[in-house]
């Protein structure tokens, strides 16, 4: 490298660079959990439940054991150290000891040489269960002789918020009562790892997740193990969404390790996949939205009703949000909203990719067209006209101090050109030439050939959400990074070490972009992620890019210090004279001085420099009793509009095209974020299209991918989106997370195209072909579930000193 | 379990014949699902799937033969003059299922969701069956498909085909599901003129325990393109009332039940639109003419 | 049993177990791991492969059905001189995020545009509609679709 010659560095923050994992995946040769293999490796396989709601008599295992090629059958009581875990409680138990809460609750475990063998020792465990009646529905749970599911009763947490005067007066009222259906992250790579005994008497887990740390925080009291001897490390993620937040196959690979010492492999199956992870929280939503007849907000009333399924999971700080976003990106004066989580013998719900803000997105967004509907008014300008901005007062007294572009991002979504009006074929002139007329894969019914056009509308809706970045309510779920700058063979070489889970969203790709801009150095490699370093916090929660990435900022400044010290002192020693005042940068693998290159990076490298920061994000503060605190960090928003072709006949829809403004912050690598911004998209699209978990009396219908749909390449439409970026005071670069905003807005846009497109009120998603052409009539409700006598406002098994998981990590109370 | 791979169709009759119990394997889109999953061990499974003599397909005396092992994806390709066979092939799962699923796994599954199934039973197919020793035997559609999974398939033989007879006039295939690919259908129609016969066949899928014929509707249809003089002057309208009386008795005729994949009474109305829209793409087609376009409905192209 | 086949131009002997499908021998047996298990039905596709030229999921396939076959899998692709212009487009596209669907889809594309240099956009969607992804929306497959043709036409023109 010459000296005179400076280049920019290359790769950098704000660039579209190609991921750093992108060629290994092309060629198939990354390697995923599924992908994993070692030397005598065995195969683990779970025992789940047939019931959802069981005592457990006995459970022989003598048949299984017996079959040549068991290594171990493992029951509850086999679990060395803590029977239970979970994120938030740990209620969960790692093996259903005397009871079972739901249907694929895991029942015992076993180790054999091969899958076959797996699964016919399985077949051969007798177990003795006495059915008990399920309690199947949200409502039915808080009646009072409802059978308790936990000895702290059907109640997770119940959030109240109270703003201003609830009972202030309004001119305009609108009401709603809406539904939502628990939806799968169906996630392609379905859950995997292997556990591999040490001869220290611990365990190393590779597993697919989305934060090592706190799957430790779970495994190690259960194996009965120091941390240390439980050593995570990410193995290849196909996806996450939510689904990898909580523990699956951990524990259980890990106990058929230790027991058999041996290596365990353990694959979940797509239908197993649906009984190893968490859903969305299907909820039932009342609302009552007040307005001046200028079409100013005044008043919102909300009731929320989450169904969380068997077990806590992360369901507390689920409501927590759907709570607190419960009257959407708009200014309210007055408020009251009551959200309650509660126990049922469905499946259990936790996390997935908008975490309680799609549930109520959908509904505030219908009040809101209900809302311009009553007044009269273009709904995009009732939207204007109460939009949040910097400044504004949220119904929990939280005032927005970060930015909030929400008229921007309103006005750039709506100013995107609509698209072209595809000509009807004319039916009196049909048949024409094939090419004539439209490709009958561009009708509502696509591949099916129901079309020629008959009875199509056209719909348009538009909608508006937000969502929290990063951990709120008082957590500090800070991230660490390590970063090492060192002379390599050809040029200086920056390491990074995140335990930052890469999911597929690209962060690994983002924190390599951050070390080059702030290193000036173009070749960066990253450690694997283990927990071999602190805690990254979870890959979720839109946060990644902001604490990682700040944590490699931070880490890469201390480098440069260090650097610069070297520099001056080298220069102070006369060997290459400094700028006068000239401040210290560093650029395409130089240090320069007041823009005039000093010398290449590697000259002040003799000894590598290696620095661990943590970054933190500013502290929040904890609802009250009334709601009031300071629970959220910052706020991303998006803007959605649908354009959508219902065949009013068959009740079949195609989604035409999505217009789409998001407030980013800062794009550190554009094509990543427009590519969240439409796979966000796509997931909004199916859960307001097709996407069901369809459970009857606890028991999943549809555990397959022939059965669950999720959309193809024939349901997606173009995406048009438009970044809006305004830096985010006090974050790196400015960022905001990009991966949800999407997922919040797209149902309820959507949803909003089809009751344009048809008329109908449809309040429940996903929207079913019977709802657009009336077979059906709109969900209904009686009214809202009277609030329950629990104490709040913190979830109820913390009363009952039932602390675990992110709370003992995170809280160091 | 077991694996049988013979090399001709004889052997394979022997196989069948000397192993009842086996069954046959072509494309293994049904069912490798169900071993895959852990739900089904046939003790013998024979792969049929390479038998050079399924592979064909024949168009002589106005008979089309179709061998088991054909696929959906040839079926596109060297039949695209059977519209709605075509058609109904090319709404089978994906490209890689088109590429492997065949017209005898469609035959011996059986599902009421078959999608070829429909288009079989509106050409009055008959299901060629054989044993070892030369014995074949070719029963109705109707009589083969006896319930929802079931034929009456002997455990000795196996599918060598199906046959119809090859008729002049359009006709279309149409499938619901709730995704715009790759779905198991909700609902679907067969619908086909014969020109020569002047008269209207119609099957549904997925509607009833087996595919099902609508002969009061057919009969009516037929009746009311005569009525109108229609069969004579293809530009003569069907008035719109009758199309619509038309599809409400397909719809009266569906024997839908509630599954996960949709209502029943989603079903019975989708057959009602279904219906309404093959009668009105048939009369539409005719207007055209074979001349008037390239790839035409029902086997309006195809001559044997 | 004993299968013999012939994957990416070389000959493999697997004694699998008879009930295994072709996907399971190519991972587990013969440690061709690229091939994804993402659902065993036959409705992800992350499992596509040649089956004698012909593109399949190899979860469908009997390993027995494969003795003495042909299969091609995603590791053929890439060459010497470097990526497939499918799996370049992919990269430059921005069309892989967790990339578990990446394999099944790039030899998805990569057997439309063997067939079809110039597909149009619905003969693409049709031809890739067997092959679910869950990060991308499909969009940027699209545009990685739409690239690699251009370049594949610019290479033969």
């Amino acid at each position: 490298m010459s000296i005179s010659t400076l280049t920019k560095t290359r790769g950098g923050v704000g660039e579209s660079v190609r991921r750093v994992d992108g060629v290994p995946k092309v060629k198939g040769e990354f390697q995923f959990g599924s992908d994993l293999w070692a030397e005598g490796m065995l195969w683990g396989h779970t025992l789940r439940s047939p019931h959802p709601h069981a005592l457990i008599h006995s459970i022989n295992v003598a048949g299984a054991l017996a079959l040549p090629g068991v290594h171990a059958v493992l029951l509850a009581g086999d679990v060395p150290g803590k029977k239970c875990f979970g994120l938030e409680f740990a209620d969960q138990p790692v093996l259903a000891g005397d009871r079972v809460r739901y249907a694929g609750e895991p029942v015992a475990i076993l180790a054999a040489v091969d899958p076959e063998t797996a699964r016919r020792a399985a077949a051969q465990i007798v177990v003795d269960y006495e059915v008990l009646p399920p309690v199947t529905d949200m409502e039915a749970a808080l009646l009072p002789d409802a059978p308790r599911l936990h000895e702290y009763g059907n109640v997770l947490r119940h959030v109240r918020i109270v703003h201003g005067d609830p009972d202030a007066a309004a001119e305009v009222w609108v009401e709603g009562y809406y539904e939502t259906a628990m939806q799968d992250q169906a996630f392609l790579g379905p859950e995997s790892g292997m556990a591999i005994p040490s001869s220290d008497g611990g365990v190393d887990l590779y597993v697919a997740t989305q934060w090592l740390h706190v799957d430790r925080e779970q495994v190690a009291p259960c194996l009965n193990l120091p941390a240390e001897k439980v050593r995570v490390h990410l193995s290849g993620v196909g996806g996450a969404f939510g689904a990898r937040e909580d523990v699956s196959m951990h524990v259980h690979a890990c106990m058929l390790a230790l027991r058999t010492g041996k290596p365990v492999k353990m694959v979940y199956g797509r239908e197993e996949s649906f009984f190893g992870h968490v859903h969305r929280h299907p909820s039932r939503i009342w609302m009552r939205h007040g307005a001046t007849r200028e079409g100013r907000l005044v008043s919102v009333r909300a009731r929320l009703l989450l169904d969380g399924g068997a077990y806590s999971s992360s369901g507390s700080a689920v409501i927590g949000n759907a709570s607190t976003f419960a009257a959407g990106p708009y200014e309210v004066p007055n408020a009251l909203i009551e959200g309650t989580r509660v126990f049922t013998n469905n499946p259990p719900c936790g996390a997935m990719r908008g975490f309680g803000a799609v549930q109520v997105c959908f509904a505030y967004e219908a009040q809101m067209d209900k809302l311009a509907k009553a007044l009269g008014m273009d709904p995009v300008a009732l939207r204007l006209r109460n939009a949040l901005k910097t400044g504004s007062a949220l119904p929990t007294g939280q005032i927005i101090q970060g930015s909030a572009p929400v008229r921007e991002v309103i006005e750039r979504c709506a100013a995107i050109p609509m698209p072209a009006a595809i000509p009807m074929p004319d039916a009196v002139s049909m048949p024409k030439e094939e090419g004539g007329r439209r490709d009958r894969l561009s009708y509502p019914g696509g591949a099916g050939n129901v079309s020629r056009g008959e009875a199509l509308r056209r719909g348009v809706g538009f909608a508006v959400g937000y969502k929290n970045i990063a951990y709120s309510d008082g957590f500090d779920d800070s991230s660490e990074a390590r970063v090492k700058l060192f002379a390599g063979s050809s040029g200086p070489i920056a390491e990074v070490h995140s335990a930052a889970a890469e999911v597929g969203q690209g962060v690994h790709t983002v924190l390599a972009q951050i070390a080059r801009t702030e290193l000036g150095v173009e070749h960066v490699v990253l450690h694997p992620s283990d927990t071999l370093v602190g805690s990254a916090g979870s890959t979720s929660a839109s946060r990644q890019t902001m604490m990682s990435g700040g944590a490699v900022q931070l880490a890469c400044q201390a480098i440069r210090e260090e650097l610069f010290d070297r520099v001056r002192l080298r220069a102070g020693m006369g060997d290459a004279p400094l700028v006068p005042d000239g401040a210290l940068t560093l650029e395409g693998g130089m240090v320069l001085a007041g823009g005039v290159p000093v010398g290449p990076i590697e000259a002040y490298l003799d000894e590598p420099i290696e620095r661990t920061r943590v970054y933190h994000h500013r502290p929040t503060r904890a609802m009250d009793a009334m709601g009031q605190g300071d629970p959220h960090v910052s706020f991303a928003f998006a803007a959605q509009r649908a354009v959508v072709e219902v065949d009013e006949e068959l009740g079949l829809v195609r989604v035409v095209q999505i217009a789409t403004a998001q407030d980013v912050g800062r794009a550190i690598n554009p094509q990543a974020v427009y590519g969240q911004i439409e796979g966000g998209t796509a997931m909004g699209l199916g859960f307001a299209l097709m996407e069901e978990v369809q459970v009857r009396e606890g028991r999943i219908l549809n555990a397959s991918y022939t059965d669950y749909l999720i959309p193809t390449i024939l349901d997606m439409p173009p995406v048009e989106a438009v970044l809006v970026e305004e830096p985010e005071p006090g974050a790196p670069y400015g960022v905001k997370g990009v991966g949800e905003p999407p997922t919040v807005v797209s149902t309820a846009a959507i949803v909003a195209a089809l009751r344009d497109a048809t008329g109908r009120a449809l309040n429940r998603v996903p929207v079913r072909p019977d709802d657009l052409i009336g077979l059906t009539q709109p969900a209904a409700s009686a009214g809202p579930p009277p609030a329950p006598d629990v104490p709040g406002p913190k979830a109820v098994p913390h009363y009952w000193g039932l602390t675990h998981g992110q709370g003992t990590l995170m809280e160091p109370e | 379990m077991d694996i049988l791979l013979p090399r001709t169709l004889d052997e394979a009759l022997g196989m069948k014949s000397d192993h009842p119990e086996a069954v046959p394997i072509a494309g293994g889109t049904d069912l490798m699902v169900e071993m895959n999953l852990g739900h089904r061990r046939p003790p013998i499974a024979l792969d049929v799937h390479r038998l050079p003599e399924l592979r064909q397909w024949r168009c002589t005396d106005g008979t089309l033969f179709l061998g088991a092992g054909m696929t959906y994806v040839r079926i596109i390709r060297e039949l695209p003059g059977f519209t709605a066979l075509a058609q109904a092939s090319r709404s089978v799962g994906s490209p890689q299922i088109r590429n492997r699923g065949t017209i005898g796994g469609n035959l011996g599954t059986a599902s009421p969701a078959g999608d070829a199934l429909p288009v079989m039973a509106a050409c009055d197919a008959e299901v060629v069956l054989a044993a070892s020793g030369g014995r074949t035997r070719a029963l109705p559609w109707h009589q083969f498909l006896v319930g929802p999974k079931k034929t009456a398939i002997e455990p000795d033989e196996l599918i060598l085909g199906a046959r119809w007879r090859v008729t002049r006039g359009p006709g279309s295939f149409s499938k619901v599901g709730r995704r715009n690919a790759m779905v198991i259908a909700i609902a679907s129609l067969c619908l086909v003129l014969d020109e020569d016969r002047r008269a209207v066949r119609v099957a549904l899928g997925s509607v009833g325990p087996t595919v099902l014929r609508v002969p009061q509707a057919e009969a009516f249809a037929a009746g009311a393109l005569a009525e109108a003089g229609v069969w004579d002057d293809p530009a003569a309208l069907l008035p719109p009332e009758v199309i619509e009386a038309f599809g409400e008795r397909v719809a009266a005729s569906a024997r839908p039940i509630d599954d996960v994949r949709g209502t029943a009474a989603y079903r019975r109305h989708a057959c009602g639109v279904l219906a309404r829209r093959a009668l009105r793409w048939a009369i539409e087609d005719r207007q055209a003419g074979p001349a008037g376009h390239g790839r035409p409905a029902g086997s309006w192209g195809a001559r044997c | 049993m004993l299968i013999r086949l012939k994957v990416n131009g070389e000959w493999h002997t697997a004694d699998a177990e008879p009930q295994a499908s072709l996907l399971y021998v190519l991972r587990e047996h013969l440690g061709l791991l690229g091939t994804k298990n993402g659902c065993e039905q036959g409705e992800c596709g992350a499992c596509s492969v040649w089956l004698d030229g012909e593109m399949v999921c190899s979860c469908l396939v009997l390993a027995a059905q494969a003795h003495e076959r042909e299969v091609r899998t995603v590791e053929a692709l890439a060459g010497p001189e470097g990526l497939h212009p499918v799996q370049e487009a992919f990269l430059e596209a921005g069309a892989v995020q967790c990339g578990f669907c990446t394999p099944g889809l790039v030899v998805a594309a990569a057997d439309l545009l063997a067939r079809n240099p110039s597909p149009d956009e619905a003969t693409v969607r049709e031809a890739l509609s067997g092959n679910l992804c869950r990060c991308t929306g499909y969009v940027k497959i699209l545009d990685a679709v739409r690239l690699a043709s251009e370049r594949l036409r610019g290479r033969t023109a």
